[in-house]
């Protein structure tokens, strides 16, 4: 479970996030949907502690990430595609890990093997292609058997068979009984793929959903976010922002 | 699929115990970190062998002050930034690729995380130190030409000259991950460590003499620490090494304080 509660950051003048409130339910794979810099990333980092919200919390079990007494036994998260040092084997980097979060080692050839690295794994992993690296990034995820799993895009740069692959384990990860939020910005994957949706854009929550409701009225998932995010997309129209947000200039819906 | 069926340790360890862990795995995984100890231990005992077969028997009157085992150590300059680089590399390092987000995932406590690099670090660079400072004083003693007076590990002050050298690239280790805790990016953090070390004790005992350059690492190395007499006008050996050990306490409580307020 995880809870979002009011969370709230802001660079400089933008406001990334915007008072934004949201759970993540056990047993089902929730979509996090919005434009390139709605502040889908941002909120994840701050549910991972690794950005401190100016406002509100992220919570996860009822605790912030860094009061969780064993983080990697309750949480796994792929944030980006490199989160490995380049010079270092998969195998290395998983083998740190699993010692910083009391995880047997023979756990390490385990997730290897259910992201097929095997035979890779003694690899430097600079060496890996973008897909390879995304594939490491899930093996670190799934390392200690965690209960609540964060993915960021997992689906970038990998080929139709990695992407399928992505979406057989989110499923099968819910139908554990975890609680899976999955970011990304192909609506149709998400449509394939999620349970329930949380849409955002520039920072505030736009719906908190099922698919099955969203796509209701004979609407194609696409459709219904357009309408959605109308107004809220920063890279549509002709405004171009340096920042990570643009200033806010909402349509009203 | 991704059932856990490797059964979990029931001891549960402290979370600085398994950064350390962490640490010391992610230290000994890199290729470079071999390298660069490597080259501090051949680097050092080249200079120092180097040195010792330069040096000449002192006239009647220098004979007094004649100090060879600083002479022996004279490599711990060159030592002393391959072991201060890869200090802010440990740190560094982690921000540059991106692997600070995994490794804050498993160790979320920031000062937990520093401390932990700091303990594994300065541990292997002991080690490493204290081992080379030894070899290098008995190779360079050996390279000694003949009628120069040998210097004797029991003779007074030569092993606390030769172990507190040791103990110095130790100490620029973990000034090196105090700084890159401090600052995060690796060539600003290289800079102030070089700016440190090697320009402004040059800079300023050329402007002033020894009054402010002798509380500079690499004039308290040469001259408080690997000296086996004192040498008149710096600080003397212990109270060298106590400023040292100031220094690096004072770098790495900052850098403990700053980054739990930063963004990762």
């Amino acid at each position: 479970m995880i809870q979002v509660q009011g969370l709230t950051k802001r660079y400089g003048p933008n406001t990334a996030v915007d008072a934004l409130s949201f759970d993540v339910t056990p047993g089902a794979v929730t979509g996090f949907l919005g434009p390139n810099g709605s502040g889908k990333s941002t909120t994840m980092r701050m549910i991972m502690g690794l950005d401190r919200p100016d406002a509100g919390q992220a919570l996860i079990g009822g605790r912030p990430y860094g009061e969780l007494r064993q983080p990697l036994r309750e949480v796994g998260a792929l944030l980006e595609a490199r989160t490995f040092h380049p010079g270092r084997s998969a195998r290395a980097h998983l083998s740190a890990l699993a010692a910083a979060g009391d995880i047997h080692p023979a756990r390490v050839a385990e997730v290897l093997a259910t992201v097929g690295l095997s035979d890779v794994a003694g690899r430097r992993a600079g060496t890996y292609s973008l897909g390879m690296a995304q594939r490491l990034g899930i093996a670190a995820a799934l390392l200690g058997d965690p209960g609540v799993l964060l993915f960021d895009e997992p689906v970038n740069g990998l080929d139709p068979e990695g992407v399928r692959w992505i979406r057989d384990l989110m499923r099968s990860l819910a139908a554990e009984g975890r609680t899976v939020l999955l970011s990304s910005h192909l609506i149709s994957e998400m449509a394939l793929t999620a349970d329930h949706l949380v849409v955002i854009g520039q920072g505030r929550l736009l719906a908190d959903t099922s698919v099955r409701e969203l796509t209701a009225r004979g609407r194609s998932l696409e459709e219904a976010f357009f309408t959605l995010t109308e107004g809220a997309s920063v890279h549509r129209g002709t405004a171009h922002h340096a920042g990570h947000d643009a200033a806010p200039e909402r349509n009203a819906r | 699929m991704t059932t856990l069926t490797v059964p979990a340790p029931t001891r549960r360890s402290a979370p600085f115990a398994r950064a350390a862990r962490m640490e010391w795995i992610k230290l000994r995984s890199l290729r470079s970190t071999a390298w660069a100890l490597l080259l501090t231990v051949a680097g050092m005992i080249a200079v120092g062998v180097v040195t010792m077969a330069n040096t000449k028997a002192p006239s009647a009157d220098r004979a007094a002050q004649f100090d060879p085992t600083n002479n022996v150590l004279a490599g711990v300059a060159l030592g002393q930034l391959v072991v201060g680089v890869l200090g802010v590399l440990v740190v560094t390092g982690e921000y540059s690729c991106g692997s600070i987000r995994s490794t804050l995932a498993a160790i979320p406590d920031r000062r937990t995380l520093l401390a932990a690099k700091a303990a594994v670090y300065g541990t292997v660079t002991l080690v490493v130190g204290e081992a080379v400072a030894l070899v290098t004083f008995f190779a360079g003693r050996a390279a000694l030409a003949e009628g120069v007076p040998r210097p004797g590990i029991g003779d007074p002050g030569v092993l606390r000259a030769v172990l507190l050298a040791g103990a110095y690239l130790s100490l620029v280790g973990l000034l090196g991950i105090g700084i890159g805790a401090l600052l995060r990016h690796t060539a600003s953090a290289i800079a102030v460590l070089v700016g440190v070390t090697f320009v402004l004790p040059a800079v300023i005992g050329g402007l002033s003499g020894p009054t402010v350059a002798k509380f500079f690492p690499t004039m308290i190395a040469g001259n408080s620490l690997a000296v086996a007499k004192p040498v008149a006008d710096m600080l003397a050996p212990w109270t060298g090494f106590a400023v040292l050990c100031l220094y690096v306490a004072a770098t790495l409580g900052a850098g403990a304080r700053l980054p739990a307020h930063r963004d990762a």
